[in-house]
């Protein structure tokens, strides 16, 4: 058994993500809004040894299921990421994340005067320019929003 | 051809074809062809675009409506661009906009019927501008290719830099020089787009033997985050005398207008100066895109 295996103990229901790069589970919590009165169990491990990383995070969150935004934010932030739904301790869905190239919606365009933060009916939305690090162009202004910039959208800083 | 938003949808043929047929309506040889309305929908102030835009679709037998400034209009009550776009639409057949913000015009057309004709983004493009640039060009010139062009001044913040460099991505230019202060030097996403050699400077004298197309800009105030920024760097270049004795001898000097500083006013009666007879043939050049978008939607 790994060591993070006896470190945080199988869920009945609910979501795993694992294999997010180190250090990324407290973003990840973030784009799932858990703030920690939500009353639901949370399990989170940060830099647990992993075979194909070195390091990794795992969140675990029961009875809560993902929505579309939230895993287009994750898939953002931690591409390699893995979601596994699972019901009555079992994984019944294995999901990898693949990083969206087209991002619309989840966040904001990092230029003021783009037309998107300024008009209440324009929508933002991007193409991915690259995934490490993390580059995005903004398909209204094309001006970039870079990786440290969608952190701070996320953790809200 | 459909909407005009971005150089980025034009091909070289595109261009060379709007060239074409401007070469039509400034010899005279081609008259009015058109018929129908054009919506002008100017949220931001302006005198050139704007009256060479309406001067073109009145040559060219179209009725004009619309508006120059959000004064007067439901624009100043809080009315959004969405609405005042839908509007337009309804009224008319093709609607030119100019916006402050980036990115505008492409929502724009994302919700009008008609096509629309970006005059101008805030700081993000202004493409009939640099269709008219090159046009500049190859009236002097014969051709854009092979020349050695350097875009002076506020490579930040121009809306027309934008547009023209990347039209230059379109033709095969010799070099680029991209001469501005370090405070105004061109933004990363648009340099990382560009596809044909190019140096950043901030000496306009130790490289202005090799230019043939020198294109000045003014410092664009309006778009500084704030007037402190603005100060450090106002005034920090010009096209003087000094400067154009030691220009090529067949070397042009282009700017979009309007001036502030940045050209002496003691040099406008240069050969060289070719700004005044740049902004003349706005108005056949903007016939050329009305029939190329409006013609082809017959």
């Amino acid at each position: 058994m790994s060591e993070s295996g006896l470190l945080v103990r199988k869920i009945k229901e609910g979501t795993v993500i694992d294999h997010i790069p180190a250090g990324r589970a407290l973003a990840v919590l973030k784009i799932l809004r858990i703030r920690g009165d939500e009353g639901i169990r949370v399990s989170l491990l940060m830099n647990a040894e992993s075979k194909k990383m070195g390091s990794k995070d795992i969140v675990k969150v029961e009875n809560r299921e993902l929505k579309g935004q939230e895993v287009d934010l994750i898939s953002l932030i931690a591409p390699q990421a893995t979601i596994n739904i699972v019901k009555d301790y079992k994984v019944v869905e294995k999901r990898k994340l693949v990083t969206p190239k087209m991002v619309r919606g989840v966040l904001k365009c990092w230029n003021p005067t783009c037309i998107t933060n300024n008009d209440p009916e324009a929508v933002s939305r991007f193409t991915l320019i690259s995934e490490k690090p993390l580059l995005l162009k903004c398909n209204y202004c094309y001006s970039y929003t870079m990786e440290e910039q969608v952190f701070q959208q996320i953790l809200g800083e | 051809m459909d909407d005009l938003i971005s150089v980025r949808d034009l091909e070289r043929r595109d261009f060379e074809e709007i060239h074409a047929i401007a070469d039509l309506y400034a010899s005279g040889s081609r008259k009015n062809n058109l018929h129908g309305t054009v919506a002008l929908a100017f949220f931001e102030p302006s005198t050139r675009t704007a009256t060479s835009f309406e001067t073109a679709a009145k040559l060219l037998g179209m009725n004009v409506v619309g508006f120059r400034s959000e004064e007067g209009t439901s624009v100043s009550k809080g009315e959004t661009l969405g609405d005042t776009v839908r509007m337009l639409d309804g009224y008319s057949d093709c609607i030119v906009m100019r916006h402050r913000f980036d990115g505008a015009a492409k929502f724009a057309s994302e919700i009008a019927r008609h096509p629309i004709i970006n005059a101008g983004d805030g700081k993000n493009e202004h493409p009939t501008q640099a269709i008219l640039d090159l046009y500049t060009i190859r009236r002097v010139f014969g051709g854009i290719d092979g020349l050695t062009v350097g875009v002076l001044g506020d490579l930040r913040y121009s809306r027309t830099v934008n547009s023209l460099l990347l039209a230059l991505n379109k033709f095969k230019p010799k070099k680029v020089y991209l001469i501005s202060p370090p405070q105004l030097t061109l933004r990363k996403e648009i340099d990382d787009e560009l596809e044909y050699s190019r140096e950043v400077t901030e000496d306009l004298v130790s490289i202005i033997q090799e230019i043939d197309v020198l294109y000045v800009t003014r410092i664009q105030k309006e778009r500084f985050p704030d007037e402190y920024e603005y100060e450090k760097v106002k005034g920090s270049y010009k096209v003087d005398h000094r400067v154009v004795s030691k220009m090529r001898k067949r070397s042009i000097i282009l700017h979009p207008l309007p001036r502030v500083d940045e050209i002496d006013r003691a040099i406008d009666s240069s050969p060289k100066a070719k700004y005044f007879y740049q902004a003349s043939l706005g108005v056949p050049v903007r016939m050329a895109i009305f029939e190329r978008i409006l013609g082809e939607r017959k």
